[in-house]
């Protein structure tokens, strides 16, 4: 019996990662436009972009192969499990034991990659010119985001995400200079990997500034709703990924009951909630950076999740 | 050549011709338009214009030591004349569109290449003697760049966002641009051609609507070109609500730039609060003058729209209001570091291309060339009005944000001290039955720049021959110059702080 509610609980978990993430990009697309005061699209337009996505026919380009229609199916996949796998609202479900930060870093690496591959491969400058800039920018975030996760399993003796959340809620962690440092190692990293500003600006119409835009603009109907939902769900991956590691309180435990998964729950969207609204806040209140800014920007977090680390080698208190 | 020897003195040695007001225009031999190229060459004189008629070419000069405008003209009895393209730059855009239009080649020239003529034209030479198109047209070259890991980016006509067409030709080393080739003329529409035999009334619509967003502009550079050319005097209170519609269209233009400028930054929040401060303007044009973007108010003789009682505090509380609410934008804009750092020593022109392209408006002021077409040759009722003209030496896109920022801070000045000294009086004065014949010309300074109209009427007043040059054709080159070197992702940055009409320049 056990198991199967574990089962369950692991497969809400998945479903509710993709059911929230359009709602997640709405809801950080709603609070900019009031920023701006303007009165912007309803919270659920993601969900009917992605419906008249769904709806349209694909059209390729003639000069497209094989790759390029299978990626977006590679892409989406490779996404959607990695951000199952971090733990939303409760710790120490079915699949715990694969979520591994390392592994979840690998799977949003292959992602990437194909969806690099994907963009060169219809030949067009513009998709070109999006690969490059995004291997450029991923070369820079994965060591950054490496460094994070090398603090955190110092700290926490393991990179299970899980384990990481529960040594994290105990009380004797406390507050940490190298939790911090990691923090914001990680906020850069999510900033760089999402497309947010100032590294990237998902709703320019500016085809010569775009970086994940310019790799997916020859993508259309299914193809194009599969990499939205993608997008959507790295963001949630990433805020969930904050969420757990640095503010784990109100997070489940094991076959805690379903008071308690209700309760965890509610504390996971009000997280997700608190961090989209900072995510508008500070993205209103910045300029995109110049290209080759990006690069002191990720050097910024690689060198924070590096000071981390030696802090921890320093003194195991820190 | 004697440098000092003055434009009028040059052109009278030709053939001058009666009935051109305000400036001269001399029919001129071989010789004289050689020496006219050679001043063109040492920057004796600033082309304002060069532009066709069926058997002769008009050059308009102006020569910045002694303030003189003039205008030369040569006749191609060989459908050929000497090209200017070589020692002047900025010509060879507007030879090419000349051959183009008129089928005059201009000999010798630097580049043969047709510029509006796209081959899609049902006719060729629309303007002069015109034939039907035989065959399609060659494929269009451009320009080579050559070198190892260099690879082209194509951009446009067809863009991403809801802007007008153009294609722009990058030939890039990875994000470095060592070549930028525009290709422009998508949105031609015949309007010289539409204008040819047009009446008063329909061309001064017709040239309202050339550039969208300088209509007032147009339509009072079209007017004084108009009333130059039959001798009208407009009434004082017409000339004054000229300038309070040239000043309302001055400051619409240029808080949505700001705007825009900082929003291809992706600093939105300047637009959104940019935009609001437009649409204020927007909506006290229509509510004053009764369209938005004030189309059609300015007519030949005067104005067609008087500017209503309640229409006076009205504009004072906007000149107030958007004031108080513009000076914290602009502390916004001066101390967010982020947008500091891409506007800064971005896309720099230097002083020297914009002086030698006559570059007007912000683009010129910004890289130090101090040219307003308000102060100078000057029209009433600015001769009367106290402002100032901003120049900055800088040239990248910063400076030609400010400029556009100090320029706001001068319209609204102007109009409050247009409304506070309005005169009473007739707003529009009687045209005699039949205008013309004459010739006439315009120099009037829009938000972009400064746009010359030269127009000839008919014995029975209706146009015979009407050109209109828009700022854009010496600004659009410099675009050019100015990226080299720069980054890729950085010209929708330089291109905005330039704001170029394609509407304007593909007429």
């Amino acid at each position: 019996m056990a198991l199967i509610i574990d089962w369950l609980v692991q497969g809400f978990q998945m479903l509710l990662v993709l059911a929230l993430c359009p709602l997640l990009i709405g809801f950080v697309r709603k609070v900019k436009a009031r920023l701006l005061r303007r009165r912007g699209a309803s919270v659920l337009q993601p969900y009917r972009d992605l419906r008249r996505l769904l709806l349209k026919e694909v059209v390729l380009a003639e000069s497209a192969s094989w790759l390029f229609r299978v990626v977006p199916y590679l892409v989406f996949s490779a996404v959607w499990v990695a951000a199952a796998l971090v733990p939303t609202f409760a710790s120490g479900l079915a699949f715990n034991w694969t979520a591994d930060l390392i592994a979840i870093v690998a799977l949003l690496g292959s992602a990437r990659f194909f969806l690099a591959l994907a963009g060169l491969d219809v030949g067009a400058s513009f998709g070109g010119i999006g690969s490059s800039r995004e291997m450029m920018i991923a070369s820079l975030a994965e060591p950054a985001m490496l460094m994070m996760v090398f603090t955190l399993s110092l700290l926490a003796g393991t990179t299970q995400l899980s384990s990481v959340a529960q040594y994290l809620l105990t009380d004797g962690v406390g507050l940490r200079v190298s939790l911090l440092l990691a923090m914001l190692a990680l906020f850069i990293v999510a900033i760089a990997e999402n497309g947010r500003i100032p590294v990237d600006n998902p709703a320019t119409h500016l085809e010569l500034t775009m970086v994940h835009e310019a790799m997916v603009l020859e993508y259309s109907g299914r193809h194009l709703a599969l990499i939205e939902l993608a997008a959507a769900l790295k963001l949630t991956l990433y805020l969930s990924l904050l969420a757990c590691v640095f503010t784990p309180w109100g997070m489940a435990e094991a076959q805690a009951g379903w008071s308690a998964y209700l309760l965890g729950l509610l504390a996971y969207l009000a997280k997700l909630a608190v961090g989209g609204f900072l995510l508008a806040v500070f993205e209103t209140g910045i300029a995109k950076m110049r290209v080759f800014r990006v690069d002191e920007f990720l050097g910024a977090a690689l060198m924070l999740g590096l000071l981390g680390i030696l802090l921890l080698f320093v003194s195991r208190s820190l | 050549m004697n440098q000092t020897v003055s434009l009028s003195e040059t052109l009278g040695r030709g053939e001058l011709i009666g009935g051109h007001r305000p400036w001269p225009r001399a029919v001129v031999t071989p010789e004289i338009w050689q020496e006219l190229a050679i001043g063109l060459g040492k920057r004796v004189y600033t082309l304002l214009g060069l532009w066709g008629e069926p058997e002769n070419v008009n050059l308009a000069l102006f020569q910045e030591a002694s303030g003189e405008i003039g205008v030369a003209s040569l006749n191609c009895p060989d459908g050929g004349f000497p090209s200017l393209g070589h020692v002047c730059p900025p010509a060879q855009r507007l030879e090419r569109a000349l051959a183009d239009l008129f089928g005059l080649q201009p000999l010798t020239g630097p580049d043969a290449r047709p510029w509006l003529d796209h081959g899609r034209w049902p006719i060729r030479h629309p303007l002069g003697a015109a034939q039907t198109r035989s065959g399609p047209a060659d494929p269009y070259p451009f320009l080579t760049a050559e070198g190892e890991s260099l690879h082209q980016i194509p951009v446009g006509p067809v863009h991403a966002g809801i802007i007008e067409p153009g294609h722009f030709r990058f030939t890039a080393n990875g994000e470095t641009v060592v070549r930028l080739e525009e290709r422009l003329g998508y949105v031609h529409k015949g309007i010289e051609t539409l204008l040819r035999g047009a009446t008063l009334d329909s061309a001064a619509r017709l040239a309202g609507r050339v550039s969208g967003d300088s209509s007032v502009a147009y339509a009072l550079a079209f007017a004084r070109a108009v009333e130059a050319a039959c001798g009208i005097a407009v009434p004082e209170r017409a000339l004054w609500l000229r300038a309070l519609l040239a000043e309302l269209e001055r400051l619409a233009n240029h808080f949505g730039d700001v705007g825009a400028v900082c929003n291809d930054a992706a600093f939105s929040l300047m637009q959104a609060h940019c935009a609001v401060l437009r649409e204020r303007v927007l909506r006290a044009s229509a509510t004053c003058f009764g369209h938005r973007l004030l189309m059609d108010r300015i007519a030949p003789g005067g104005v067609t729209t008087d500017l209503p009682a309640e229409g006076q505090p009205l504009l004072h509380k906007l000149v107030v209001d958007l004031r108080r609410q513009f000076k914290p934008l602009i502390e916004l804009y001066d101390n967010t570091a982020s947008l500091q750092d891409r506007t800064v020593a971005t896309g720099v022109l230097n002083s020297e291309l914009a002086r030698q392209f006559g570059a007007g408006g912000y683009v010129g002021r910004a890289s130090g060339r101090n040219f307003d077409a308000r102060r100078m040759p000057g029209y009433p009722p600015y001769d009367r009005l106290r402002f100032e003209v901003p120049v900055l030496s800088a040239g990248d896109v910063d400076a030609r944000v400010w400029i556009r920022i100090h320029e706001v801070g001068q319209s609204l000045a102007l109009i409050e001290e247009i409304l506070d000294r309005l005169p009473s009086g007739p707003i529009r004065a009687d045209l005699p039955p039949v205008c013309g014949p004459g010739e006439g010309m315009a120099l009037v300074e829009g938000f972009r720049g400064d746009i010359l109209v030269w127009l000839r009427l008919a014995a029975d007043g209706a146009v015979e021959r009407c050109h209109l040059r828009d700022p854009s054709w010496f600004q659009w080159p410099l675009l050019e110059a100015v990226i080299e070197g720069n980054i890729v992702a950085d010209f929708p940055l330089c291109n905005k702080s330039f704001n170029c009409s394609y509407s304007g320049h593909d007429l």
